[in-house]
C-alpha cells in the first residue's frame, strides 16, 4: 500500500497539524451555527465572561458541543482502529458490530424500567452492554467451520446489531414517555449535553485512549498473525482481552455521551492506514484526531442542513460513511 | 415410497409432491389453531368453541362484535404480513441462491420503511390528517421497497453479484437508510414520531378491516404470481451458467422477481412494518420439511411465515398483558439467533 506520509520527521508535524487543526474546528464549531456569533465575541466569552445572550450560548452549549464533539469522534474513531486491527476486518467498527446498538439497549432498558437517571449509572450500564455485545459477537464470529473469519464476524455483528435495533425499538413503543427522553439521543447527537457529562466520562474515556497507545505496539506484532505473534512470545488471549476492555470503554463511554454515532468507527481508520501504514503506534493517534476532526466537521454541517433545525450528527455520520462503506464492501473482505 | 403422485385430468396433468401437500395440510391446521386461541384471547377471554361459533355468526352478539370487529382484521393482517414477508425472502434467498439473504439484511424494509416515514410527512397536514387517500402507501413503500432492492444489487454488482457483497452493502444501507428516515421523523409532525416507532418495529395493533382488505389483493396475487413462476426460480437456483444454458434470460427474470420480491415485502410493510427475520426464517423451516423445490417451497414458507407473525402478535399481547409487546420484538429475538445458528452451519 502506497503511504501518503513516509519518514517519522512528517508523521511527527502531522500530528501537530491534526491537532492545530482540532482547535480550529473546535473554536469554528463555537463561532457559528443559528446564532452567529463572531471569533472575538467567542474569545471574550472564555476570557471575560459578561453573561450576554451570546456568551451564554458560546459557554453553555457551543463549547461543552465541541468538546464532546471532539471526545466522541476520538473514541470512536480509535475503537474502530482497535476492532479492525484486532480481527484484521475491514469492517470492523464499534456501530457495525452491534457494539453501540448493544450499549444503546442497555441505556433504554435502564432508563425505560429500572428508572435510572444518573450520568454515571448510564455510562456503567452502557459498558455492561457493550462488554456483552462484543464478547457474543466475538465468540459467534468464531464458532464454526473455518474458524474467526472477517465475513462471519461481521455477519454475525450486523445480525447482533438488527436484533438490538429491534429490541431498542420494541422498548420504546412501549414506553412513550422514554421515547421523547432518549429518541435524539439514539439518533446519535453531541447537541445539548452539558460538559458535566464529559467531565464525568472523561476518566473512563482517557483510560481508553491510553491503553489504545499502550496496546498499540504489541498490535502490531499480533497483526504479523497469530503464529508469529505467539512464537515472538507475546500472550496473545491477553493483548486480545485488553484491547477488548478498551474498545468497550471507548464505544460504551461514547454512546453514553452521545448515542450510537455510526461510522466514524469505519472511515476512520482505513484514512488514517492510507495516511500512515501500518504501524498502529501511528494509526492510532491519527485516527483519533481524524475521528475528532470528521465529527467536530459533521456537527457544523448537521447545524446548516435544514435551517433553523438541526440534524443529529449520527445522521450526518450515516450519509458521509455509508459510500464509503460502499466502496470497502466492494472492494472485498480480504484486505485491510 | 414414492414422494410424487401424478394428477391427470383430461389434458392437464400436475405432479404433486405428497409430502408438500401433507406438510401444508399441517401448517394450515396450525395457524388455524393459533388464529382461534389467539382470537379468544385478551381482556376478554372467550373459550376456543365459542371463537368458532361467533366466526361463523352463531355465537353471542358481545362474543361475536369482538371476535369479528376487533380481533379478526388484526389476526388476518398478522397472517398476510407474514405470509408475504415470508414469501418474499424465499424469492430473494432463491435469485441470490445464499440463505443469508432476507428483505431486511438487504435493506429492502428499510427502504420500504423510509418511503412510508417520508409519505406520512409529506402528505399530512398541520392537523395530523393524511392529505391523500391510504391506498397509496402500499404504492409508496413499494417504491422504496424496489427502490433499495436495485439500488442494493446495482452496488454489489461488479460484473457479477456475489451473495456476501449484496449482504454487506445491505448492512451498510440499511445504516444509511435508517438516517434517512431519523431526519424524516425528526422533522415530521410530532405525533409521528411515537407512531412510527411502534410501526418500525412491526406491530399489528390497531388493525382494521379497511387495511386488511387493501393488503388482501396485492399479497395473495403477488404470492401467487411467485407460485406460477416457480419454475424460474428453481432454474435460477442452478446457477447462472445452467439457467442460461437451459434458455432462461437470467439477468431478465432476476430483476422482475427481485420486483415482485420487493412489492411483497414493500406491501407487508406498508401495514405492519419491518417485522423482522420473518423473510430469513420462514423459507429455511420451510426447505427442511418439504425441500428446495419452489412449488412447495412457496405456499409452505408463506404459511410458516403467517404461522411466525401470528404466534409472535399473540404472545405479545398476551404474555405480559395490560402491556403490549410489538410482533417485532418476538420475530427478532427467535430470529438473530437463528441466523447466527445458520451462519454456524454454513461451510463457507
Amino acid at each position: 500500500m502506497s503511504v501518503l506520509i513516509k519518514t517519522t520527521r512528517q508523521k511527527a508535524a502531522g500530528i501537530a497539524v491534526g491537532i492545530l487543526l482540532v482547535i480550529l474546528f473546535a473554536g469554528c464549531s463555537a463561532v457559528y451555527g443559528y446564532t452567529e456569533v463572531g471569533w472575538k465575541t467567542a474569545l471574550d466569552a472564555l476570557t471575560a465572561f459578561d453573561g450576554s445572550k451570546e456568551h451564554i450560548i458560546v459557554l453553555k452549549n457551543r463549547v461543552p458541543r465541541a468538546l464532546i464533539g471532539a471526545a466522541v469522534g476520538m473514541s470512536l474513531a480509535i475503537a474502530g482502529a482497535l476492532l479492525q486491527g484486532l480481527t484484521r476486518n475491514p469492517l470492523a467498527s464499534p456501530d457495525i458490530f452491534g457494539i453501540n446498538a448493544g450499549a444503546g439497549f442497555a441505556i433504554v432498558l435502564s432508563a425505560a424500567f429500572f428508572s435510572v437517571s444518573s450520568i454515571h449509572q448510564f455510562a456503567w450500564v452502557a459498558f455492561l452492554g457493550a462488554a456483552c455485545t462484543t464478547v457474543i459477537v466475538y465468540l459467534l464470529g468464531g464458532v464454526g467451520a473455518g474458524g474467526l473469519t472477517p465475513v462471519k464476524l461481521t455477519l454475525a455483528g450486523a445480525s447482533m446489531w438488527l436484533l438490538f435495533a429491534s429490541l431498542t425499538q420494541g422498548m420504546l413503543a412501549l414506553n412513550e414517555r422514554a421515547l421523547e427522553e432518549v429518541m435524539f439521543w439514539l439518533a446519535g447527537s453531541v447537541e445539548g449535553r452539558k460538559l458535566e457529562v464529559l467531565t464525568s466520562l472523561l476518566p473512563y474515556l482517557a483510560a481508553g485512549w491510553l491503553g489504545a497507545l499502550m496496546i498499540s505496539g504489541p498490535l502490531n506484532v499480533l497483526l504479523m498473525g497469530e503464529d508469529v505473534a505467539a512464537s515472538l512470545g507475546q500472550r496473545i488471549l491477553i493483548v486480545k482481552i485488553f484491547a477488548g476492555v478498551v474498545v468497550v470503554l471507548l464505544a460504551g463511554g461514547s454512546v453514553a455521551i452521545a448515542g450510537p454515532v455510526g461510522f466514524v468507527g469505519v472511515v476512520i481508520p482505513h484514512v488514517a492506514r492510507s495516511l500512515v501504514g501500518m504501524d498502529h503506534r501511528w494509526v492510532i493517534p491519527y485516527s483519533a484526531l481524524l475521528g475528532a476532526i470528521l465529527l467536530l466537521l459533521a456537527d457544523i454541517g448537521a447545524r446548516y442542513i435544514i435551517m433553523p433545525n438541526e440534524v443529529p450528527v449520527g445522521v450526518m455520520t450515516a450519509l458521509i460513511g455509508t459510500p464509503f462503506f460502499v466502496y470497502i464492501a466492494r472492494r472485498g473482505l480480504n484486505r485491510l | 415410497m414414492n414422494r410424487y403422485t401424478p394428477l391427470r385430468w383430461k389434458r392437464v396433468s400436475l405432479l404433486v409432491d405428497k409430502k408438500a401437500v401433507a406438510a401444508l395440510g399441517a401448517f394450515l391446521l396450525l395457524v388455524a389453531g393459533v388464529a382461534i386461541l389467539s382470537l379468544g384471547s385478551g381482556d376478554m377471554s372467550i373459550p376456543p368453541a365459542e371463537v368458532v361459533k361467533a366466526l361463523f355468526g352463531a355465537g353471542e352478539g358481545m362474543h361475536e362484535l369482538v371476535v369479528r370487529s376487533f380481533r379478526l382484521p388484526r389476526i388476518l393482517l398478522a397472517l398476510l404480513a407474514g405470509m408475504a414477508l415470508a414469501a418474499s425472502g424465499a424469492v430473494l434467498q432463491g435469485i441470490i441462491r445464499n440463505p443469508l439473504a432476507s428483505p431486511d439484511l438487504m435493506g429492502i424494509t428499510g427502504g420500504a420503511s423510509l418511503a412510508v416515514v417520508t409519505f406520512l410527512t409529506v402528505f399530512s397536514d398541520r392537523a395530523n390528517a393524511l392529505t391523500v387517500s391510504i391506498q397509496w402507501l402500499p404504492l409508496a413503500a413499494f417504491l422504496g421497497a424496489f427502490l433499495m432492492g436495485t439500488i442494493v444489487y446495482a452496488l454489489a454488482w461488479k460484473g457479477g453479484v456475489t451473495p456476501l457483497r449484496l449482504v454487506l452493502i445491505g448492512i451498510g444501507l440499511t445504516h444509511a437508510v435508517q438516517a434517512l428516515t431519523t431526519i424524516m421523523i425528526l422533522f415530521g409532525p410530532i405525533y409521528l414520531a411515537t407512531q412510527v416507532h411502534i410501526w418500525t418495529t412491526g406491530s399489528v395493533n390497531g388493525a382494521n378491516w379497511n387495511q386488511v382488505t387493501t393488503l388482501l389483493p396485492w399479497a395473495l396475487l403477488l404470492i401467487a404470481w411467485i407460485w406460477i413462476s416457480a419454475r424460474h426460480l428453481n432454474i435460477q437456483e442452478l446457477g447462472d451458467a445452467i439457467a442460461g444454458g437451459v434458455g432462461s434470460r437470467v439477468q431478465r427474470e432476476r430483476l422482475f422477481l427481485l420486483a415482485v420480491s420487493s412489492a411483497l415485502a414493500g406491501s407487508a410493510v406498508a401495514f405492519v412494518g419491518g417485522i423482522g427475520f420473518v423473510g430469513l426464517m420462514a423459507p429455511h423451516i420451510g426447505r427442511r420439511i418439504v425441500g428446495s423445490s419452489y412449488g412447495a417451497l412457496v405456499p409452505v414458507s408463506a404459511l410458516i411465515g403467517g404461522f411466525l407473525v401470528l404466534g409472535a402478535d399473540w404472545i405479545g399481547r398476551t404474555a405480559f398483558s395490560p402491556m403490549e409487546v410489538p410482533a417485532g420484538v418476538f420475530t427478532s429475538a427467535i430470529g438473530a439467533p437463528y441466523f447466527i445458528y445458520l451462519l454456524l452451519r454454513t461451510r463457507n
